[in-house]
């Protein structure tokens, strides 16, 4: 029998995303708060049965697990429908996912079929009286808000991607897997994946540790091979400001700030950004961050916990030096 | 073809936000179209300009979103509507979403629906997909190219731009596009466009015109409640700047990023 407190689990190649652990790890902390019914995650895919244990180690009590061409990769209509289906039938309370592309998209049209409410890249929750608060950021990060639902259930939740921890798995957790049927049948699916595009050895923004990013003072193209150096030396994602996306040097993929993507990451390293309140917006929650500017006076000395006033071309290859031999690379 | 974009007046993106007595401020910092849209009605230009037909831009607000209407209209769509009557008021994304299907399905022709990924003020992104689902058309959010569109076939293609790399779609139209920067460089108006949108007639729509039923807008069609805005809390701790030759800056960063344990 599932439980009311449930969490989607997305995953992409065989690799759970971390933003779904990270969820796991947030349900447990609320199955305490909403009286210890324990937590069900939903696992929907072809061929990952085999995820279900690490699942139910990062916190599931049972994986409702839908296992089926129709569903190998995720497509919103055929998920939508069976995560509607399962909701009607068992009416839970709370429902999370990660809020990445897929998240949002699936907790968006279940809002719409179940008529409640969603709430969009939750950075914090607590749970009184009934009811899940959200704490989300607003006007790009500038402002925060809470958020409730009225009574209508689900709470539909997406969790910011790294704004909660990542739970230990714990292998010795038990937990049920129940299988379920999908609901719609592939010729009742409009949308077809034609052809994925992955970019091969690429560390995601999204679920990176620390980022080393580039501005406007990288100069030009070549600029971001120092940059890349460091990411690599420290096993980091590369980000960009919307200066250096826009003078065409590095591709929109890469774009953090307002118009582009929001990280958090444990450390972000600004070579040659000025800090506007664009890019501010994009990379402000991340935990520490490092700045490095000719111009003492740049907007991003004010959010650092370090900075260095100086030539990026000069400083970050000496980074990477001293990185390399401190990590034993 | 008949292409619709959806768009939203917010506070200028450089605004300085900030909370009086438990609403938001943005000093005198102009409203202006959402950044993001911008690329929605560039692209609705585009379609129709490559595929002829119409470009109408439709925006859910108060009568000050006419501006932004015209903004859509002086960079070169043919037509706007503005959705707008105090009972929307306090609509969220559901009771949103709601609202631009009921004016979609009363134009009756659409082919395509655009959309910016997200409005700056609420970041939700819950109201592009909403409409699609509403609508029951094909969802295509964050679309980065619209690869292939076929209006006798009915088919549409698209890139779309996820954590992992860009996924190649295909979908029947009709469809609700959700765009992201980079598929295009939205044009800026034109002195004839200017002209034309300080002439334009701008119609609004009420919640009747709409047939919208009482209960699913406004704050009774919202399910969800703000109870509070705040600012952000400061961040603690000022910066320490960290001086030398740079293998000593180096040296001296990495000690105190691995102190941290950030590293």
């Amino acid at each position: 029998m599932p439980t009311k407190l449930w969490v989607f689990i997305e995953h992409f190649k065989g690799v759970v995303a971390q933003s779904s652990l990270e969820a796991l790890g947030e349900a447990r902390r609320l199955n305490g708060a909403m009286g210890g019914a324990g937590v069900t995650a939903l696992l929907f895919g072809q061929g990952v049965a085999d995820l279900a244990r690490e699942v139910i180690a990062h916190g599931a009590d049972e994986v409702l697990l839908a296992d089926e061409a129709t569903l190998a990769e995720f497509r919103s209509e055929p998920y939508t429908a069976l995560l509607v289906k399962l909701a009607q039938e068992h009416r839970p309370e709370v429902i999370l996912a990660g809020a990445t592309t897929r998240g949002r998209d699936l907790l968006g049209m279940a809002a719409v079929d179940l008529n409640c409410g969603a709430m969009a890249d939750v950075i914090a929750l607590t749970y009184a009286d009934g009811n899940v608060q959200a704490t989300r950021p607003v006007y790009a990060g500038k402002l925060l808000a809470t958020a409730m639902a009225d009574g209508r259930r689900p709470q539909l939740i997406s969790l910011r991607p790294r704004a909660f921890p990542k739970p230990e798995p714990d292998p010795a957790r038990t937990g049920v897997v129940t299988p379920v049927a999908p609901v719609l049948a592939e010729e009742a699916i409009p949308l077809k994946v034609l052809d994925y595009v992955v970019e091969q050895g690429q560390v995601s923004l999204a679920d990176a540790k620390i980022i080393v990013s580039g501005g406007r003072g990288v100069g030009g193209p070549e600029g971001f091979a120092p940059i890349r150096e460091l990411a690599q030396a420290l096993g980091a994602a590369v980000g960009a400001s919307r200066a250096a996306v826009d003078a065409g040097w590095i591709p929109y993929a890469y774009q953090v700030g307002q118009t582009g993507k929001t990280v958090s990451p444990d450390l972000y390293i600004a070579c040659g950004i000025s800090g506007a309140i664009q890019h501010q917006a994009g990379m402000r929650s991340s935990k520490t961050i490092v700045a490095i500017n000719k111009d003492a006076e740049a907007p991003i000395f004010k959010l650092a916990r370090y900075g260095v006033v100086g030539d990026l071309f000069k400083i970050v290859p000496a980074l990477t030096a001293e990185f390399k031999k401190r990590l034993g690379k | 073809m008949h292409v619709v974009v959806c768009v939203k007046q917010t506070p200028d993106s450089a605004a300085k936000m900030g909370v009086e007595n438990g609403k938001v401020t943005w000093g005198d910092a102009g409203l202006v179209v959402n950044p993001w849209d911008e690329y929605a009605i560039e692209e609705a230009i585009r379609l129709k300009e490559k595929y002829g037909g119409k470009a109408t831009a439709i925006s859910l607000g108060p009568e000050s979103a006419k501006e932004a209407l015209k903004t859509c209209i002086a960079m070169g769509c043919d037509e706007a509507i503005l959705l707008s009557d105090p009972a929307f008021k306090g609509s969220d994304a559901l009771a949103t979403s709601y609202a631009l299907a009921q004016a979609i399905q009363k134009m009756g022709d659409v082919d395509l629906v655009l959309f910016g990924k997200q409005a700056i003020d609420g970041d939700t992104g819950l109201t592009p997909i909403g409409v699609a689902r509403r609508l029951g058309w094909t969802p295509l959010t964050y679309t980065i190219q619209i690869a292939e569109l076929d209006l006798n076939a009915r088919t549409i293609t698209a890139e779309r731009l996820l954590e992992q790399g860009k996924q190649v779609v295909s979908g029947k139209l009709p469809a609700v596009v959700g765009t992201v920067k980079d598929i295009n460089e939205p044009r800026y108006p034109s002195f004839m466009g200017i002209r034309k949108a300080a002439k334009a007639a701008i119609p609004t729509w009420s919640a009747a015109d709409l047939g919208c039923e009482p209960d699913k807008i406004g704050g009774a069609g919202s399910a969800i409640r703000w109870p509070s805005v705040y600012p952000l809390p400061a961040r603690e701790g000022a910066v320490e700047m960290i001086e030398g030759t740079p293998e000593e800056i180096a040296a001296k960063l990495a000690d105190k990023l691995i102190a941290d344990k950030v590293i």
